[in-house]
Protein backbone atom coordinates (compact mmCIF):
# COMPACT_ATOMS: atom_id res chain seq x y z
CA UNK A 1 0.00 0.00 0.00
CA UNK A 2 2.57 2.47 0.84
CA UNK A 3 4.50 1.85 -2.41
CA UNK A 4 1.62 2.43 -4.09
CA UNK A 5 0.85 5.79 -2.43
CA UNK A 6 4.65 6.19 -3.48
CA UNK A 7 4.14 5.70 -7.34
CA UNK A 8 0.99 7.85 -7.52
CA UNK A 9 3.01 11.04 -5.97
CA UNK A 10 6.15 10.39 -8.22
CA UNK A 11 3.32 10.04 -10.83
CA UNK A 12 1.83 13.28 -10.29
CA UNK A 13 5.17 14.99 -9.23
CA UNK A 14 6.39 13.99 -12.95
CA UNK A 15 3.40 15.48 -14.45
CA UNK A 16 3.64 19.08 -12.27
CA UNK A 17 6.84 19.30 -13.68
CA UNK A 18 6.59 19.23 -16.80
CA UNK A 19 3.96 21.36 -16.73
CA UNK A 20 6.36 24.16 -14.75
CA UNK A 21 9.22 23.72 -17.84
CA UNK A 22 6.60 24.59 -20.51
CA UNK A 23 5.63 28.24 -18.45
CA UNK A 24 6.96 31.35 -19.34
CA UNK A 25 9.84 32.29 -18.00
CA UNK A 26 9.42 35.07 -14.75
CA UNK A 27 8.78 38.49 -15.52
CA UNK A 28 9.25 37.20 -19.38
CA UNK A 29 7.70 40.72 -21.47
CA UNK A 30 6.48 38.64 -23.83
CA UNK A 31 4.27 36.64 -21.89
CA UNK A 32 0.62 36.04 -22.59
CA UNK A 33 -0.66 37.82 -19.39
CA UNK A 34 2.20 41.31 -19.85
CA UNK A 35 0.73 41.61 -23.39
CA UNK A 36 -1.11 44.90 -24.30
CA UNK A 37 -4.00 42.20 -25.96
CA UNK A 38 -4.74 38.71 -25.17
CA UNK A 39 -4.04 35.92 -27.32
CA UNK A 40 -7.72 36.06 -28.47
CA UNK A 41 -7.06 39.85 -29.88
CA UNK A 42 -9.23 41.37 -27.45
CA UNK A 43 -7.39 44.25 -24.72
CA UNK A 44 -5.80 42.90 -21.57
CA UNK A 45 -6.69 44.43 -18.51
CA UNK A 46 -3.22 43.69 -16.87
CA UNK A 47 -1.76 46.92 -19.45
CA UNK A 48 -4.34 48.91 -18.25
CA UNK A 49 -4.13 48.88 -14.49
CA UNK A 50 -0.34 49.06 -14.96
CA UNK A 51 -0.82 52.39 -16.89
CA UNK A 52 -4.23 54.28 -14.89
CA UNK A 53 -4.06 53.15 -11.96
CA UNK A 54 -1.94 56.47 -10.68
CA UNK A 55 -4.50 58.90 -12.40
CA UNK A 56 -7.58 56.85 -11.77
CA UNK A 57 -7.58 56.50 -8.21
CA UNK A 58 -4.10 58.72 -6.46
CA UNK A 59 -2.41 56.01 -5.12
CA UNK A 60 1.07 54.59 -6.25
CA UNK A 61 0.73 50.96 -4.74
CA UNK A 62 -1.47 49.47 -7.92
CA UNK A 63 -2.20 46.19 -5.99
CA UNK A 64 -4.04 48.56 -3.53
CA UNK A 65 -5.39 50.00 -6.25
CA UNK A 66 -6.91 46.70 -8.18
CA UNK A 67 -7.74 44.81 -4.77
CA UNK A 68 -10.09 47.84 -3.04
CA UNK A 69 -10.76 49.87 -6.41
CA UNK A 70 -10.90 47.79 -9.36
CA UNK A 71 -11.71 45.02 -8.25
CA UNK A 72 -13.31 46.24 -5.25
CA UNK A 73 -16.38 43.34 -5.09
CA UNK A 74 -13.89 40.22 -4.60
CA UNK A 75 -12.21 42.22 -2.00
CA UNK A 76 -16.17 42.53 -0.20
CA UNK A 77 -16.74 38.60 -0.91
CA UNK A 78 -13.44 37.77 0.85
CA UNK A 79 -14.43 39.88 3.61
CA UNK A 80 -17.38 38.35 3.98
CA UNK A 81 -16.25 34.84 3.64
CA UNK A 82 -13.85 35.66 6.33
CA UNK A 83 -16.83 37.22 8.72
CA UNK A 84 -19.35 33.81 7.45
CA UNK A 85 -16.30 31.49 8.51
CA UNK A 86 -15.76 33.34 11.60
CA UNK A 87 -19.34 33.19 12.44
CA UNK A 88 -19.66 29.24 11.44
CA UNK A 89 -16.81 28.73 13.72
CA UNK A 90 -18.64 30.47 16.75
CA UNK A 91 -21.58 28.62 16.17
CA UNK A 92 -20.21 25.09 16.38
CA UNK A 93 -18.26 25.71 18.95
CA UNK A 94 -20.24 27.11 21.47
CA UNK A 95 -22.69 24.16 21.12
CA UNK A 96 -19.87 21.68 22.47
CA UNK A 97 -20.05 23.49 26.02
CA UNK B 1 -4.91 28.96 29.82
CA UNK B 2 -5.22 27.77 33.69
CA UNK B 3 -3.29 30.71 36.06
CA UNK B 4 -0.74 28.06 37.13
CA UNK B 5 0.95 28.54 33.22
CA UNK B 6 1.55 32.13 33.77
CA UNK B 7 5.49 32.53 33.38
CA UNK B 8 7.08 35.82 34.21
CA UNK B 9 9.14 35.98 30.74
CA UNK B 10 6.21 35.24 28.33
CA UNK B 11 4.27 37.97 30.23
CA UNK B 12 7.25 40.33 29.86
CA UNK B 13 7.74 39.70 27.05
CA UNK B 14 4.50 39.86 25.82
CA UNK B 15 4.25 43.12 27.49
CA UNK B 16 7.35 44.32 25.30
CA UNK B 17 6.08 42.79 22.13
CA UNK B 18 2.19 43.43 21.49
CA UNK B 19 2.47 47.35 21.88
CA UNK B 20 4.70 46.91 18.57
CA UNK B 21 2.99 44.67 16.86
CA UNK B 22 -0.03 46.66 17.31
CA UNK B 23 1.57 49.48 15.93
CA UNK B 24 3.35 47.76 12.95
CA UNK B 25 -0.48 46.80 12.48
CA UNK B 26 -1.68 50.17 11.99
CA UNK B 27 1.24 51.20 10.13
CA UNK B 28 0.31 48.15 6.93
CA UNK B 29 -2.96 48.92 7.33
CA UNK B 30 -2.45 52.88 6.79
CA UNK B 31 0.95 52.80 4.67
CA UNK B 32 -0.97 50.56 1.95
CA UNK B 33 -1.19 53.02 -0.45
CA UNK B 34 2.59 53.33 -0.50
CA UNK B 35 4.00 50.16 0.41
CA UNK B 36 2.96 46.41 0.40
CA UNK B 37 0.07 45.40 2.82
CA UNK B 38 -3.35 46.51 3.18
CA UNK B 39 -6.71 45.70 5.16
CA UNK B 40 -6.13 42.03 5.51
CA UNK B 41 -2.59 41.72 6.24
CA UNK B 42 -3.16 44.34 9.11
CA UNK B 43 -6.03 42.94 10.65
CA UNK B 44 -4.60 39.67 11.01
CA UNK B 45 -1.19 41.48 12.37
CA UNK B 46 -3.76 43.18 15.10
CA UNK B 47 -5.90 40.07 15.66
CA UNK B 48 -1.76 38.39 16.20
CA UNK B 49 -1.45 41.34 18.72
CA UNK B 50 -4.63 40.60 20.66
CA UNK B 51 -3.94 36.62 20.51
CA UNK B 52 -0.07 37.27 21.97
CA UNK B 53 -1.90 39.26 25.14
CA UNK B 54 -4.62 36.83 25.61
CA UNK B 55 -1.64 33.71 25.64
CA UNK B 56 0.08 35.90 27.69
CA UNK B 57 -2.00 37.22 30.31
CA UNK B 58 -5.32 35.51 29.96
CA UNK B 59 -8.81 36.49 29.32
CA UNK B 60 -9.07 39.04 32.09
CA UNK B 61 -5.74 40.68 30.73
CA UNK B 62 -7.13 41.04 26.80
CA UNK B 63 -10.75 42.28 27.23
CA UNK B 64 -9.66 45.74 27.86
CA UNK B 65 -8.32 45.37 24.47
CA UNK B 66 -11.59 43.98 22.78
CA UNK B 67 -14.16 41.87 25.39
CA UNK B 68 -15.34 38.21 23.83
CA UNK B 69 -18.82 39.96 23.39
CA UNK B 70 -17.20 42.90 20.67
CA UNK B 71 -15.55 40.54 18.54
CA UNK B 72 -18.67 38.78 16.44
CA UNK B 73 -20.15 42.71 16.69
CA UNK B 74 -17.03 44.40 15.64
CA UNK B 75 -17.02 42.42 12.54
CA UNK B 76 -20.64 43.02 11.31
CA UNK B 77 -19.40 46.62 11.75
CA UNK B 78 -16.50 46.21 9.56
CA UNK B 79 -18.36 44.29 6.54
CA UNK B 80 -20.98 46.83 7.22
CA UNK B 81 -18.47 50.00 7.16
CA UNK B 82 -16.96 48.07 3.50
CA UNK B 83 -21.07 47.70 1.93
CA UNK B 84 -21.81 51.05 2.93
CA UNK B 85 -19.66 52.67 1.27
CA UNK B 86 -20.18 50.45 -1.38
CA UNK B 87 -23.64 51.22 -1.62
CA UNK B 88 -23.06 55.06 -0.67
CA UNK B 89 -22.45 55.16 -4.90
CA UNK B 90 -26.22 54.51 -5.36
CA UNK B 91 -27.21 57.93 -3.89
CA UNK B 92 -25.48 59.30 -6.64
CA UNK B 93 -26.35 56.70 -9.69
CA UNK B 94 -23.09 55.06 -9.67
CA UNK B 95 -22.41 51.53 -9.67
CA UNK B 96 -21.74 49.07 -6.88
CA UNK B 97 -18.73 50.27 -4.96
CA UNK B 98 -17.45 52.55 -7.76
CA UNK B 99 -15.83 55.33 -5.36
CA UNK B 100 -15.33 58.02 -7.15
CA UNK B 101 -19.70 58.66 -7.45
CA UNK B 102 -19.46 58.90 -3.63
CA UNK B 103 -21.18 61.70 -2.11
CA UNK B 104 -18.63 63.60 -0.27
CA UNK B 105 -18.07 66.85 -1.62
CA UNK B 106 -15.01 69.09 -1.74
CA UNK B 107 -12.94 65.86 -3.46
CA UNK B 108 -12.02 65.51 -7.08
CA UNK B 109 -12.66 61.76 -8.56
CA UNK B 110 -9.35 60.51 -8.45
CA UNK B 111 -8.66 61.85 -4.50
CA UNK B 112 -12.09 60.42 -3.72
CA UNK B 113 -10.79 56.84 -4.76
CA UNK B 114 -7.84 57.19 -3.09
CA UNK B 115 -9.56 58.02 0.65
CA UNK B 116 -12.63 55.49 -0.03
CA UNK B 117 -9.54 52.92 -0.96
CA UNK B 118 -8.33 54.19 3.07
CA UNK B 119 -11.77 53.56 4.35
CA UNK B 120 -12.22 50.28 2.74
CA UNK B 121 -9.45 49.03 4.03
CA UNK B 122 -10.22 50.09 7.80
CA UNK B 123 -13.46 48.04 7.44
CA UNK B 124 -11.60 44.61 6.44
CA UNK B 125 -9.26 45.18 9.54
CA UNK B 126 -11.81 45.78 11.82
CA UNK B 127 -13.75 43.15 10.40
CA UNK B 128 -10.51 40.51 9.98
CA UNK B 129 -9.04 41.44 13.64
CA UNK B 130 -12.67 40.95 15.31
CA UNK B 131 -13.11 37.69 13.40
CA UNK B 132 -10.01 36.13 14.58
CA UNK B 133 -9.77 37.17 18.07
CA UNK B 134 -13.27 35.86 18.45
CA UNK B 135 -12.21 32.27 16.68
CA UNK B 136 -9.54 32.28 19.46
CA UNK B 137 -11.36 32.98 22.05
CA UNK B 138 -14.18 30.04 20.85
CA UNK B 139 -11.22 27.69 20.14
CA UNK B 140 -10.21 27.99 23.82
CA UNK B 141 -13.62 27.56 25.41
CA UNK B 142 -15.82 29.38 28.52
CA UNK B 143 -13.30 27.86 31.53
CA UNK B 144 -11.55 30.61 32.90
CA UNK B 145 -14.22 33.70 32.60
CA UNK B 146 -18.14 34.49 32.76
CA UNK C 1 22.66 34.90 -8.69
CA UNK C 2 20.03 34.03 -6.57
CA UNK C 3 19.15 30.41 -7.73
CA UNK C 4 21.54 28.57 -5.16
CA UNK C 5 19.51 30.03 -1.65
CA UNK C 6 15.86 28.91 -4.00
CA UNK C 7 17.86 25.72 -4.24
CA UNK C 8 18.12 25.64 -0.33
CA UNK C 9 14.47 26.48 0.11
CA UNK C 10 12.59 24.53 -2.49
CA UNK C 11 14.40 21.41 -0.62
CA UNK C 12 13.61 22.66 2.57
CA UNK C 13 10.09 22.90 1.58
CA UNK C 14 9.78 19.77 0.75
CA UNK C 15 11.40 18.70 4.01
CA UNK C 16 9.16 20.31 6.36
CA UNK C 17 6.55 19.17 4.39
CA UNK C 18 6.92 15.62 4.86
CA UNK C 19 8.25 16.06 8.28
CA UNK C 20 4.75 17.74 9.26
CA UNK C 21 2.96 14.70 7.30
CA UNK C 22 4.82 11.77 8.77
CA UNK C 23 4.95 12.74 12.89
CA UNK C 24 3.62 11.47 15.21
CA UNK C 25 3.24 14.40 18.13
CA UNK C 26 0.70 17.24 16.76
CA UNK C 27 2.36 19.93 18.92
CA UNK C 28 5.68 19.15 16.22
CA UNK C 29 3.15 18.78 13.09
CA UNK C 30 2.13 21.84 13.23
CA UNK C 31 5.20 23.54 14.37
CA UNK C 32 6.97 22.28 11.08
CA UNK C 33 3.48 23.41 9.43
CA UNK C 34 4.55 26.59 10.55
CA UNK C 35 8.34 26.45 9.07
CA UNK C 36 6.77 25.46 5.81
CA UNK C 37 4.71 28.25 5.51
CA UNK C 38 7.92 30.63 6.41
CA UNK C 39 9.81 29.06 3.85
CA UNK C 40 6.91 28.99 1.32
CA UNK C 41 6.72 32.96 2.10
CA UNK C 42 10.13 33.15 1.23
CA UNK C 43 10.12 31.90 -2.33
CA UNK C 44 7.23 33.97 -3.08
CA UNK C 45 9.51 36.93 -1.80
CA UNK C 46 12.20 35.41 -4.00
CA UNK C 47 9.38 35.60 -6.99
CA UNK C 48 8.32 39.51 -6.53
CA UNK C 49 4.84 38.76 -4.88
CA UNK C 50 5.26 40.98 -2.37
CA UNK C 51 1.88 40.75 -1.03
CA UNK C 52 1.35 36.93 -1.11
CA UNK C 53 4.64 36.77 0.52
CA UNK C 54 3.42 38.99 3.25
CA UNK C 55 -0.22 37.39 3.71
CA UNK C 56 1.10 34.23 3.98
CA UNK C 57 4.21 34.78 6.68
CA UNK C 58 1.44 36.57 8.38
CA UNK C 59 -1.46 34.27 8.57
CA UNK C 60 0.68 30.96 8.03
CA UNK C 61 3.62 31.23 10.06
CA UNK C 62 1.34 33.55 12.41
CA UNK C 63 -2.11 33.20 13.63
CA UNK C 64 -2.40 29.60 12.37
CA UNK C 65 -0.05 28.19 14.13
CA UNK C 66 -1.50 29.63 17.22
CA UNK C 67 -5.10 28.14 16.84
CA UNK C 68 -3.61 24.71 15.65
CA UNK C 69 -1.73 24.85 19.00
CA UNK C 70 -4.88 25.68 21.13
CA UNK C 71 -6.73 23.22 19.04
CA UNK C 72 -4.04 20.82 20.29
CA UNK C 73 -4.73 22.03 23.69
CA UNK C 74 -8.41 21.50 24.04
CA UNK C 75 -8.05 17.58 21.91
CA UNK C 76 -5.30 15.20 21.95
CA UNK C 77 -1.58 15.35 21.39
CA UNK C 78 -1.29 12.20 19.97
CA UNK C 79 -2.30 10.98 15.76
CA UNK C 80 -4.58 8.79 15.40
CA UNK C 81 -3.65 6.85 12.48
Amino acid sequence: MKFRHALVLAGLAAVLLYAVGHLPGRGDPSAPAHRRTSPAGTPGAGTYYLEHALEDAATPNVVTVVLADYRSVDTLGETLVVFTGGIACLLILRRRS
Amino acid sequence: MRETSRSLVVVLAARGLAPVIQLFALYVVFHGHYSPGGGFQGGVLLAAAFVLVRLAGGYETGRHQITRRAGPLLGAAGVLLFAAVGAAAFLTGGNLLDHGRVPVPGFAPAELRSVMILVIEVGVAIAVAAVLTAIYDELLGSEDDD
Amino acid sequence: MTWPIELVLYVVLVLTALASLEVKNLLAASVTLTAFSFVCALLMLSVGAVDVAFTEAVVGAGLVGVFYIVAIFRTTRRSAD
